[in-house]
């Protein structure tokens, strides 16, 4: 039986889309069968994160109205064997999707064999937050370091809760340890204080994002990309497997290293 | 910029940006958990204060009443609770 996982945030630009991607991808390549559905309708952006938007024929409205069957919207990765987009569409508004539907797309996906059927939610807490949750097993909030990422995500887990999605799993994305170490950012352990929720990975903020996003190809395949070890990590805990949490050594400069021998007098 | 760093440990200690984030972000969420405005908050204060006043004399000016967070008993997070520091002047004679 396949399991849906809903990434959320609350607040918008926070890497859900991102990590939805790279998710997806290392699902897949973990030998998965992945449904990657992108429930931000009017603003689709999976499709153009994951390289896909010269592909779409049908999308997701077209699906829950009936003008397709859901096996023709399924958009099928050539490159990693598995794994299948289920689009947004573009055109259309929030509206055009209920909650109910929602659930049943996810079940109709269930029976079709997916392993996991990732939805990438919109920001916002509104009707499409409310149509994403729907049909899921289960959540994973997306937050950064700041207040007012970590006070959206406190929000959104509320919320989560009390729609019956409780104890979601935070990932803490866009780390700076640079940062961190200097007390200018907040750590893991500050916001899983403040969120009391469990941490299921930490991913650095890291240029080969942008670099991957840019070619549509998710981080998650390049071996050498930090916040795609990140992902790889993630990937593995929700497979059920124990992965330590990533710790960012920054390399000492000249330069920190006469500041702590300063600092120490 | 380096340089005045260098000499950071001379001046007086400020507590760093992400210490100050954590503390903002801690009260905010207080607030936004249990729903209550600072306008509920002194409405609270005046009923609690009106209460009070039936049975005994007591310090308005010293008077503290705020919702802060506290570990819950079974130690698996953070609950908020209703703090009031309330000093008493006298109890009044005809209270009983």
């Amino acid at each position: 039986m396949g399991e849906v996982i809903v990434i959320t945030s609350g607040k918008g630009g926070v890497g859900k889309t991102t990590t939805s991607a790279n998710l997806g991808c290392g699902l897949a390549i973990a030998g998965k069968k992945v449904a990657l559905v992108d429930a931000d309708i009017g603003l689709r952006n999976l499709d153009v994160v994951m390289g896909l938007e010269n592909r779409i024929v049908y999308d997701l409205v077209d699906v829950v109205e009936g003008k397709c069957r859901l096996k023709q919207a399924l958009i099928k990765d050539k490159r990693y064997a598995g794994l299948y987009l289920l689009p947004a569409a573009q055109t259309r508004d929030k509206d055009a999707v209920s909650p109910e539907q929602m659930q049943k797309l996810c079940e109709n996906l269930k029976e079709e064999e997916f392993d996991y059927i990732i939805i990438d939610c919109p920001a916002g807490i509104e009707q499409g937050f409310k149509n994403a949750i729907a049909g899921a097993d289960r959540a994973l909030v997306v937050t950064t370091p700041e207040v007012s990422a970590v006070r959206d995500a406190d929000r959104i887990i509320g919320l989560l809760e009390a729609n019956e999605l409780s104890s979601p799993s935070l990932i803490l994305n866009r780390v700076r340890p640079d940062m961190v170490d200097r007390g200018d950012m907040m750590s893991m352990d500050d916001v899983t204080e403040i969120l009391a929720v469990d941490i299921i990975g930490v991913v650095p903020d890291d240029e080969s994002i942008v670099v991957q996003t840019n070619k549509g190809e998710p981080a998650v395949t390049v071996e050498s990309s930090k916040a795609g070890q990140a992902y790889r990590n993630i990937t593995q805990r929700i497979l059920g497997n124990d992965v330590p949490l990533m710790e960012f050594k920054q390399e000492e400069s000249f330069m920190d290293k006469l500041k702590k021998l300063f600092h120490k007098g | 910029m380096d340089l005045f760093d260098l000499f950071g440990f001379l001046k007086k200690k400020e507590p760093s940006s992400g210490t100050v984030a954590k503390d903002r972000l801690k009260l905010v969420l207080v607030h936004d958990r249990v729903n209550c405005s600072s306008q509920v908050l002194e409405m609270l204060k005046g009923d609690i204060i009106k209460v009070i006043s039936n049975y005994m004399e007591i310090d308005e000016d010293e008077l503290d009443i705020n919702i802060t967070q506290t570990r819950s008993e079974d130690n698996s997070g953070t609950v908020p609770v209703l703090y009031a520091n309330i000093p008493i002047k006298s109890m009044r004679r005809n209270s009983n």
